[in-house]
């Protein structure tokens, strides 16, 4: 539900990039989202195409490189895919776990002219 | 986007008052002028285009003046809650309740988080501690630019405890850091068992659960051990708290851990 403002920071991140470089033609913007970043990746998609009506931004690409998160379980170690917040670890069936990957939200790189 | 509430559209207005002033100071997002159509053509040639790294995190600005103001809280030894739930979990009344009975041992301040109206200000006023009401126009979440600029206005005391009550919304404030000592989610048995479930992320996120309404869990469905179960599920570190702000039933605890605190 917050994608539009995620949206807007992103375009910042990227318009002070343009104005650094003093470039003006971008072809994509690719980005790291983690897949329990709670990010909504249609959402995200859909904030992009009506937030980027600048000048700079009209032509460019969203590409959105997804995550997967991973967790590791606080009873045994084991290392694993998750998809949820609530899955229990598949070697022993705690719920314990610490998400070390997938909450990643981040502006990775563009292709400019 | 924020389909639901349309936050941080161009041209929204975030204003900061206190109850009882007429001077209110406003916060204004910066607007893009996005009034043309124009076609998406994402048939480019690529083959003279540069790759720029950027490895920027999006939240970035926001995370680092949570920091700063996590940093100035530490500095004063200001204890800062965020207080996050969906709309009427009775977060305001868990507060008013809450600074009756602590006003003379600890300095509290409250920063009060709403779209419109100053009603939750005035109530807390009315209950004994300096607030102020940030209203948040269309958004749906607090930054840390807000807190900043209320923390300065309100002028929070040192050696006191801040409470921020958020917008109710149980989604997009659990993205933004405001520089917390501890998040606090807030449920209520009127609501479902599953919440937790449901909107995992805030509950990932918070330290502190307090189930609320607990006088009125004999005539509804609500099993508050499952709901803790849930809510371990989603989040172990998680430490609740069962009241019923209304009765005063296990406020005790729940004071005694907020002087704890201190």
């Amino acid at each position: 539900m917050h994608e539009f403002s995620i949206i807007t920071n992103i375009i910042e991140i990227v318009e002070e990039k343009l104005k650094q470089l003093n470039a003006n033609i971008v072809h994509d913007v690719e980005m790291d989202v983690g897949e329990m970043a709670g990010i909504d990746f249609d959402a995200l998609d859909f904030a992009w195409q009506h937030a980027t009506k600048s000048a700079l931004l009209k032509d460019a690409k969203l590409v959105v490189n997804k995550i997967e998160a991973r967790a590791k379980c606080e009873g045994c170690s084991h290392e694993f895919i998750i998809n949820d917040f609530y899955t229990p670890c598949p070697k022993c069936g705690i719920f314990k776990n610490d998400i070390f990957q997938g909450k990643e939200l981040k502006v990775k790189a563009i292709n400019i002219d | 986007m924020c389909t639901t509430c349309g936050c941080e559209q161009s041209g929204n207005t975030i204003s900061f008052q206190k109850p009882g002033e007429e001077k209110h100071s406003h916060l204004h997002n910066h607007s893009n002028n996005h009034d043309h159509d124009h076609e998406h053509n994402h048939d480019h040639d690529h083959s003279h285009s540069t790759k720029i790294d950027i490895e920027q995190d999006v939240l970035l600005q926001n995370n680092l003046l949570a920091e700063r103001n996590r940093g100035y809280f530490e500095a004063k030894n200001i204890t800062a809650l965020n207080m996050v739930s969906s709309p009427g979990s009775g977060k305001t009344t868990l507060l008013e309740k809450t600074i009756s009975a602590l006003k003379d041992e600890l300095n509290l301040f409250v920063i009060e988080g709403d779209q419109q109206t100053m009603n939750d200000a005035i109530r807390i006023k009315a209950a004994g501690a300096p607030v102020i009401q940030i209203n948040t126009g269309n958004g749906c979440h607090l930054d840390s630019q807000m807190i900043s600029k209320a923390v300065k206005e309100l002028q929070v005391a040192d050696n006191s405890v801040l409470i921020i009550e958020n917008v109710g919304n149980l989604v997009c404030p659990s993205m933004f850091d405001l520089g917390e000592s501890k998040r606090v989610v807030v449920i209520s048995v009127t609501e479902g068992e599953d919440k937790p479930l449901k909107y995992p992320a805030m509950f990932n996120s918070s330290d502190i659960c307090i189930i609320n309404k607990i006088d009125l869990a004999p005539y509804v469905d609500f099993n508050i051990e499952k709901a803790k179960e849930y809510a371990l599920q989603v989040n172990h570190h998680l430490k609740f708290f069962e009241v019923s702000a209304k009765t005063g039933e296990g406020m005790d605890a729940w004071f005694e851990w907020l002087k704890g605190e201190k």
